[in-house]
């Protein structure tokens, strides 16, 4: 893992380039974060870390305990709080408890970055769409309900049963999920915005990690 | 998200519709060089809103139809030059493909609607 932010996914736009191309991307809110916590290898904790807090909640809404955990920082209730491993090896500067990262502190234009957050859910789906496959029969020629069927889960009296993690249909998205390599587009600082090239999992509003693949030369 | 769409409109860009013959002067880059390049034609409509606006312009080049998208903010296009405003009653003039010659031609809008 490495440093990174939390961040809101705001939703998707184009923007062009300097040769003029036209590129997807999506906008995240990402920031200001608060460091709620920092944890050190030869600390009680054992190993190096740095949590972040992202988007204000209500003190009602907080519990005593996640109230003093905010107070000790110096800071208000945080909505959102995630812990970035070895958040050192890919940034510079000193990290300390209550500090407050904008996302031009962390991020560059250009740069590769991976998005973490939770897939939108679909609900139950079938084998088409959860899995990719291909569907068995055709339309016509005397067939009916096969377009879109698994096709067979099991064989004959050997083994006559199911093996078990065969791909069926079920409950699809509302995963965990990370992109890979997405490229850092630009950064608006006045807005808090970045814009990342491509789609990032999620719904809009939803919450997303941005991580940032390795320190800058 | 409306702030940063806003930051990729250009202004210049002339007021101009379905029917009005336009000339697109393009921005090309040959090598390390970089040429203007022209594109006339009749405007077939625009769709699309703010960024994402685009319009399609059709000539005839060498006796063969040459339909051409540009985005409308796209920083590659210097100027839009507007050459004629035409007098349509429709939105998109997609039935120019079929018509050629005489049929094919527009009625110049006398005065101005707005």
């Amino acid at each position: 893992m490495s440093s990174g932010l939390i961040g809101k996914k705001v939703g998707m736009t184009s923007v062009f380039d300097d040769e003029g191309n036209n590129i997807a991307c999506t906008v995240i809110e990402a920031g200001p974060n608060v460091v709620t916590q920092v944890k050190e290898e030869d600390g009680a904790d054992g190993y190096a870390a740095v949590q972040l807090g992202f988007d204000t909640k209500k003190e009602k809404n907080t519990t005593k305990a996640m109230q003093g955990h905010f107070t000790h920082a110096g800071a208000d209730p945080k909505r959102v709080v995630k812990e970035f491993r070895d958040f050192h090896e890919t940034f510079d500067d000193e990290v300390r408890l209550g500090d407050v990262l904008h996302v031009e502190d962390v991020f560059v234009e250009g740069e590769i970055v991976d998005v973490v957050g939770v897939s939108k859910g679909k609900g139950f789906q079938g084998v088409m769409k959860r899995h990719g496959f291909g569907g068995v029969g055709m339309a016509t020629h005397g067939q009916s309900d096969r377009q879109r069927a698994p096709g067979s889960v099991g064989a004959s009296a050997d083994p006559s049963r199911v093996f078990k993690g065969t791909r069926m249909g079920g409950r699809t998205g509302g995963e965990r999920t990370k992109i890979q390599n997405l490229e850092v587009v630009r950064i608006l600082p006045d807005q808090n915005a970045i814009l990342i090239k491509g789609s990032v999992p999620g719904p809009k509003s939803g919450y997303v990690e941005i991580y940032r693949k390795k320190a800058l030369e | 998200m409306s702030v940063i769409e806003a930051t990729q409109l250009q202004d210049d860009r002339p007021d101009f519709d379905a029917g009005d013959t336009v000339n697109v002067h393009l921005r090309v880059v040959e090598g390390d060089k970089e040429r203007i390049q022209q594109f006339e034609g009749v405007c077939l409509g625009r769709r699309g809103s703010g960024p994402n606006e685009t319009f399609t312009v059709r000539k005839i080049s060498g006796g063969i139809g040459v339909e051409r998208i540009f985005p409308v903010h796209s920083p590659r296009i210097a100027k839009i030059e507007v050459k004629r405003r035409g007098k349509v009653r429709r939105s998109k003039l997609f039935f120019l493909r079929d018509r050629s010659g005489k049929s094919a031609r527009i009625k110049e809008r006398m005065r101005e609607l707005e």
